[in-house]
């Protein structure tokens, strides 16, 4: 792509503006303060996190997004419970978080359906042992298998279904316990393009219609910039908070808007700050003399371009 | 599933049934051929006629250079000469004998008042094998599940486990007949130990093997630690379970020939050293066929409920 025109990421329109003032005024449902996890290996100690200071609002929708080693995982299982932070604090409605709970939902990378399970008795696993009896809880479970449009599959067993349908599985399974944050890391990584873009457009209809609030990790910088207010950026080595970015783009978001300006602009800003120009990824080497050795003799292969 | 898929199914299934029908029928084949061609093998000569051989008699079985030599000095000597057929050693019955013992078998009457029927052995067997087995599973089995879940549990235990198992369970024979007598008990002892001290560990293991996603999901969908071990841990390894039990009562067969020894020999053990004592080796054959049948089956019935059990499994490692 040449270089457009691309106005500042910074600039917002006055609806956006007025939405993101509106947004700072809800209450501060998670706030983390100079969080730091380090990880003890027997040769060494990693930092994974250093002094992680961040605030989401309520109904807000955060993605985090960083280079590998940033910590970003790290973060949302410290969140989730299945981690223990080294110092810092971090609040859930100004309360401490001990342990994994039930108002903290998660939606995984890889699939966690209990295969053993129909998908009714998935979703329904949160609500019963949260004490719910069995058919109100099964009455809120189809309710929920139909927000995420999987009435027809209510009694299939998760190895019949596709990798979206099981990730949407996924997210009625935590929603039904009504979490205070859902967190969901890397949640439609392994899905294919099309599938994936299904998926957001469900997921943000999912997140109007409920009151949740959503911290989203990816790696597509695309996917951050439709479904987020504001985008986390971390830094590696150790984790730590490099921008957090306001996304421009006004709300309700459509596919439409991908090759909006204050789309790209957001996008190109993030990108930047991913990988820094004039910083070459110091995993790959700059020439290709490794590949020599890789192709015959008399391959041609200079003249594709 | 599309049509061509099943199709190809169909056809991969009917093929299996086909190899698994050859796996069995090449056997048969080779002990049929070494059986019935008189060429292959055969190191003796059944007599049919003795002749004036002093010692031969109709149906004697001598080696092949023997009844040579016999014969040659006989003729020397202008006697009528003997004649015979080639045969193989009477530990070599050809299939049609051990066929026709599997039914005989059956009905062929103990030879002393107080010895048993070859069905009433096999189901002393059955017993011995069924009580060995439940008992060690009704301790293995939450033993191995809360050693594949806890830490605490696994320290404690599997230290000692992992030495016992190395100690031969036969070698507890006579100490069993010494505690328990020396009818059932000491034989359901042995296949206990046998079983036993392995169940653990192969059980902790397939325990630890869980896919840990599975329990962190659960845990923050609430779950704690008694929902959690009734609610994830087992049901998630139940399939695994299950086929481990299966494989371990295999096991528990193999020890099956040893415990009926000790003590007063009993069971198809019994009825095999009984009739290879009389040299009915076609008995002895049946008899050993008849356990790896039971086995067999015992195996396909339990794959069959398997796949009731677990309709979630999609038809891998059951069957």
């Amino acid at each position: 792509m040449n270089k457009l025109d691309l106005p500042s990421y910074l600039d917002q329109s006055d609806e956006v503006k007025a939405r993101f003032d509106r947004l700072k005024q809800r209450p501060v449902i998670l706030d983390i303060k100079e969080f730091t996890k380090i990880f003890e290996t027997p040769t060494e100690d990693v930092v994974a996190v250093k002094d992680l200071n961040f605030k989401t609002y309520r109904r807000e929708f955060v993605c985090v997004i960083g280079p590998s080693g940033c910590g970003k995982s790290t973060l949302i299982r410290t969140l989730a419970g299945l981690e223990t932070k080294t110092s810092g604090q971090v609040l859930l409605d100004g309360e401490e978080i001990d342990g994994p709970g039930p108002e903290r939902g998660m939606v995984f990378q890889g699939y966690t359906l209990f295969p053993w399970l129909s998908v009714k008795r998935n979703v329904m696993f949160g609500l019963e042992i949260a004490g719910h009896g069995k058919s109100p809880a099964e009455e809120e479970a189809l309710q929920w298998i139909d927000l995420v449009g999987l009435s027809k599959f209510t009694n299939a067993y998760p190895h019949q279904l596709s990798g979206g349908m099981k990730q949407r599985v996924a997210i009625a399974r935590a929603l039904a316990n009504k979490p205070r944050i859902l967190l969901m890391d890397e949640p439609f990584g392994a899905l294919d393009a099309q599938t994936r873009a299904k998926m957001q457009a469900y997921l943000l209809d999912i997140w109007r219609n409920i009151d949740v609030t959503i911290i989203f990790i990816t790696h597509d910088l695309d996917e951050a910039v439709y479904l987020a207010d504001r985008v986390l950026v971390l830094k590696a080595h150790p984790g730590e908070v490099q921008e957090i970015v306001e996304v421009p783009v006004p709300r309700p978001r459509s596919p439409e808007q991908f090759l909006s300006p204050e789309f790209l602009a957001t996008k190109a800003r993030l990108e930047e700050l991913i990988h820094p120009p004039g910083d070459p990824d110091p995993e790959l080497p700059g020439d290709h003399m490794n590949m020599m050795n890789m192709v015959p003799v008399n391959d041609e292969v200079d003249k594709v371009e | 599933m599309s049509a061509p898929s099943k199709i190809k199914r169909k056809f991969m299934q009917h093929q299996g049934v086909i190899l698994a029908m050859f796996s069995f029928l090449i056997p048969l084949m080779i002990w049929s051929i070494v059986s019935y061609v008189p060429f292959v093998w055969h190191p003796k000569v059944k007599i049919t006629v003795p002749g004036e051989v002093s010692y031969f008699s109709e149906g004697l079985l001598v080696d092949r250079d023997v009844f040579e030599r016999e014969k040659s000095d006989v003729l020397a000597q202008g006697k009528t000469i003997p004649e015979g057929v080639p045969a193989n050693p009477i530990y070599f019955p050809a299939p049609d004998e051990v066929a026709t013992a599997f039914y005989t078998a059956f009905v062929t009457e103990p030879k002393r008042r107080n010895e048993k029927w070859l069905h009433e052995s096999l189901w002393d067997s059955i017993q011995v094998i069924f009580w060995g087995f439940v008992i060690s599973s009704i301790f293995g089995v939450p033993l191995g599940v809360l050693m594949g879940t806890y830490r605490v549990f696994s320290k404690l235990n599997e230290p000692f486990i992992e030495f016992f198992r190395y100690l031969p369970a036969p070698a507890f024979g006579a100490l069993a007949v010494a505690i328990l007598g020396i009818h059932q008990g000491p034989k359901i002892a042995i296949i206990f130990i046998g079983t036993f001290f392995q169940q653990v560990l192969v059980i902790a293991n397939t325990t630890r093997k869980l896919d840990p996603m599975l329990v962190e999901a659960a845990l923050t969908l609430g779950a704690k630690r008694t929902s959690l071990l009734f609610k994830v841990i087992i049901p998630g390894i139940s399939i695994n379970l299950y086929r481990d039990l299966r494989i371990l009562l295999g096991w528990a067969w193999t020890y099956l020939i040893v415990a009926e020894l000790i003590g007063s020999s009993s069971g198809i053990t019994w009825f095999i050293t009984q009739q290879a004592r009389y040299k009915n080796f076609d008995n002895v054959y049946a008899a050993i066929m008849m356990i790896g049948i039971i086995g067999l089956f015992s195996d396909i019935i339990l794959g069959w409920f398997g796949k009731r059990m677990f309709p979630w499994e999609q038809n891998k490692s059951l069957s």
